[in-house]
C-alpha cells in the first residue's frame, strides 16, 4: 500500500488489518516533519528513534498474530507541558531545560497502552501563558496556512503539527482557550473536555482549577475518538470525575434533529465580520439539519475576562513557586539560598511568566486578597450561573472562537491586555467547568482559516459532538 | 478593603517581586508597573458590580476528600527523581547555605 491514510480511524484500521505497516506510517510523518518543521518550528524535540522502534515492536506483534491496542500504530504529537518518562518535558521555558520526568502523565501512558506512537513533544507560549507561542524559549512556531503569522497559542504547536500534516492527531493543554483558538487559528478540530473528565496526572500545573488536557485532530471523528481514550478516572488526579465515559464517536453521525442549539444575543463585541458571517452560516446549517436556534444571554461573559486574569495567574504564582533551583530544573549559583531563589528565577522565567507571577501574588497578598482574588471568584460564579440559565433553554450554544483570524508576528506580544483579548470567547467555559471544541468552518481574512465553538454544559460531550459533527457535515466532511 | 482603582506602583511591583523570589532590575520593574496597571485597570468594571449576595466560586466540579487505604504503593525511583536535581549529595538535595552565614 503506497497511500498513507491520514486519519486516525483509518490508520488503527490500516495497521490492524494490515494493509500498511505501522513503520511506513510512522516514517511517512517523520519525513513530513524532517521536510518542513525547520520552518514551522511545531517540536521542541522529534524523538524519531523512539518512533521507529516502537512502530517496529507493533509490526513484530502484528505478525507472530498477537493483539495489538485499538489505536496500534496511530502517531501522536505531545503538547511539552505533558510529562514523558525519560524524554525532556521543558514546557519552552529556560528553566526546565533538559529535564526529564521521571514518570508519564495519565494521559501519555494510556495512549501508548492503546499502541500509539508519540512522534515528539510540542513548542507552546511558557508553561501555556500565551495565544500566539511567540512567549517560548525555543522560539516561535509558524502558522502552516501562513508562515508569516502566528498559529495561536499556546499549544500552538500540537494544533501547526497536526496543520501541517506532521502527525494525524496532538494533545494539547487549554486554561483559557489554549487548544479551541490555536485550532481555530489553524484550521483543525481542537476539543476542551470538561473539568475532571481527563486525568491531569503528569500535566504541568498552570492554573489547577481551569487546565484540562484535550486533542487536535483533523476530523470531528478522530477527536471523538482520542477524547473518548483519555477520558474516564484516574485515582491520581483528586479532581478526576468517578463516572463511566459514555460513547462520543456515534453522537459525531447522530445528527442534531431535534436539539436546541443558543445563540447568545449579548455576546461582547470586536469579533471580525468574516468571522461573525461564518458563525451566521453555521446557525443556517444547523438549522438546516433539523435544529432549532434559540436566544439565550449571557450577562456577566463580558467580565469573565477580567475574573480570569485575576484567578489564572493567582493559581500560577502558588503553582510556580516549584521551581526554585533545588529539585529540578536549572540553578544560578548564589551565596545563599534566598539569593540563589532570586536569580534562578529571574534567569529561568521569560517575561509573560514573571508578569503572571507578579499579578497572581498581589492579587493574592495581603490587604488585595478580597478586592482582587475574592471578587473575582465571585465573578466566576456569576458566569456559572448565566450558563446554567442558558442551559435551561438550550443543549449548546454556539459563537465564534477566536475573534480574529490568524495575526502577523510582533502583533500583540508587548500589550498583554490586547493579547488576552484573544481568549474572550474561550475563557467562560474553562470559569464554569465546561466542555467546548473549536470545528473549522470556512475562511475569513486573508483567506485564513476561522472556527465555530460549541460549547456545552458539564459532562455534554455527546450533545457536543452532535453539533460539531453536524458541522463538518454541512460543509461535505467526513 | 484597599480601592482597586488605584494604580499598582513600582513600589508594589518591587514588593510583590521579592515575595515571589523574582529577581528584576528597576528598569523591568518600571515596564512591568505600566502594564500591570493597565490589565488592573479593567478590574474597575467588576468593582461597579454588586457581589454582596455571591457566593465565591474556586472549583468547577464540587470537591469531595479523597481519601485511599493506608497502604504503601510503588513510588518513583529515588536515585532517578535525585538525578534530575542541580545539586544532591547523600540521598538528599544540596541547597547553598540557609542560616549561618559568615560574611
Amino acid at each position: 500500500m503506497s497511500e498513507i491514510p491520514r486519519t486516525v480511524v483509518d490508520i488503527a484500521d490500516a495497521v490492524a488489518t494490515k494493509q500498511i505497516k505501522a513503520r511506513e506510517v510512522v516514517d511517512h510523518y517523520l519525513a513530513q516533519i524532517e521536510a518542513r518543521d525547520g520552518e514551522i518550528n511545531a517540536f521542541n524535540i522529534v524523538t524519531a528513534d523512539h518512533a521507529r522502534a516502537q512502530a517496529d515492536a507493533i509490526d513484530a506483534a502484528l505478525a507472530s498474530g498477537e493483539k495489538v491496542g485499538a489505536l496500534a500504530g496511530v502517531p501522536v504529537a505531545l503538547k511539552d507541558n505533558l510529562c514523558t518518562h525519560g524524554v525532556p518535558t521543558t514546557c519552552s521555558s529556560k528553566i526546565l531545560e533538559g529535564w526529564k520526568p521521571p514518570y508519564d502523565a495519565t494521559v501519555v501512558s494510556t495512549l501508548r497502552g492503546l499502541g500509539t506512537i508519540s512522534v515528539g513533544k510540542t513548542n507552546l507560549d511558557e508553561f501555556a501563558m500565551g495565544s500566539s507561542t511567540e512567549n517560548s524559549a525555543f522560539g516561535p512556531t509558524r502558522n502552516p496556512h501562513d508562515t508569516s503569522r502566528v498559529p495561536g497559542g499556546s499549544s500552538g504547536g500540537s494544533a501547526a503539527a497536526v496543520a501541517a500534516g506532521f502527525a494525524p492527531v496532538s494533545l494539547g493543554s487549554d486554561t483559557g482557550g489554549s487548544i479551541r483558538q490555536p485550532a481555530a487559528l489553524c484550521g483543525v478540530v481542537g476539543v476542551k473536555p470538561t473539568y475532571g473528565l481527563v486525568s491531569r496526572y503528569g500535566l504541568v500545573a498552570f492554573a489547577s482549577s481551569l487546565d484540562q488536557i484535550g486533542p487536535f485532530a483533523t476530523t470531528v471523528t478522530d477527536a471523538a475518538v482520542i477524547t473518548h481514550a483519555i477520558a474516564g478516572y484516574d485515582p491520581m488526579d483528586s479532581t478526576s470525575i468517578p463516572k463511566d465515559v459514555p460513547d462520543f464517536r456515534s453522537a459525531v453521525s447522530a445528527g442534531v434533529a431535534g436539539m436546541r442549539i443558543g445563540r447568545v444575543t449579548d455576546l461582547p463585541e470586536g469579533a471580525e465580520p468574516e468571522v461573525t458571517q461564518r458563525l451566521d452560516e453555521a446557525f443556517i446549517a444547523l438549522e438546516k439539519a433539523g435544529a432549532t436556534i434559540v436566544d439565550v444571554q449571557l450577562p456577566s461573559f463580558s467580565y469573565a475576562l477580567t475574573a480570569y486574569y485575576l484567578i489564572a495567574p493567582a493559581e500560577a504564582s502558588s503553582n510556580l513557586a516549584r521551581y526554585d533551583g533545588v529539585r529540578y530544573g536549572m540553578r544560578q549559583q548564589a551565596s545563599d539560598v534566598n539569593a540563589m531563589y532570586g536569580v534562578t528565577r529571574a534567569a529561568g522565567f521569560g517575561d509573560e511568566v514573571k508578569r503572571r507571577i507578579i499579578i497572581g501574588t498581589y492579587a493574592l497578598s495581603a490587604g488585595y486578597f478580597d478586592a482582587y482574588y475574592g471578587k473575582a471568584l465571585k465573578v466566576r460564579r456569576l458566569i456559572a450561573q448565566d450558563f446554567d440559565r442558558a442551559y435551561s433553554q438550550c443543549d449548546v450554544i454556539m459563537m465564534p472562537t477566536s475573534p480574529m483570524v490568524a495575526f502577523p508576528f510582533g502583533d500583540k506580544v508587548d500589550d498583554p491586555m490586547s493579547m488576552y483579548l484573544c481568549d474572550i470567547y474561550t475563557i467562560p467555559t474553562n470559569l464554569a467547568g465546561h466542555a467546548a471544541v473549536s470545528v473549522p468552518f470556512g475562511t475569513g481574512a486573508a483567506g485564513l482559516p476561522v472556527g465555530v465553538q460549541v460549547l456545552a454544559p458539564a459532562l455534554g460531550e455527546v450533545p457536543m459532538f452532535k453539533v460539531a459533527g453536524a458541522l463538518e457535515a454541512a460543509q461535505g466532511g467526513k | 478593603m484597599p480601592d482597586t482603582g488605584s494604580s499598582i506602583t513600582p513600589a508594589d511591583v518591587a514588593k510583590v517581586a521579592r515575595l515571589a523570589r523574582l529577581d528584576i532590575d528597576d528598569a523591568h520593574i518600571d515596564h512591568f508597573t505600566e502594564q500591570l496597571a493597565k490589565v488592573l485597570q479593567h478590574f474597575q468594571d467588576v468593582d461597579a458590580l454588586d457581589l454582596s449576595a455571591v457566593e465565591p466560586m474556586t472549583q468547577a466540579y464540587p470537591l469531595v476528600n479523597v481519601l485511599r487505604e493506608d497502604v504503601v504503593q510503588p513510588c518513583l525511583d529515588r536515585q532517578e527523581v535525585l538525578s534530575a536535581a542541580p545539586d544532591t549529595e547523600d540521598g538528599r538535595f544540596r541547597v547553598p547555605p540557609i542560616i549561618g552565614l559568615t560574611e
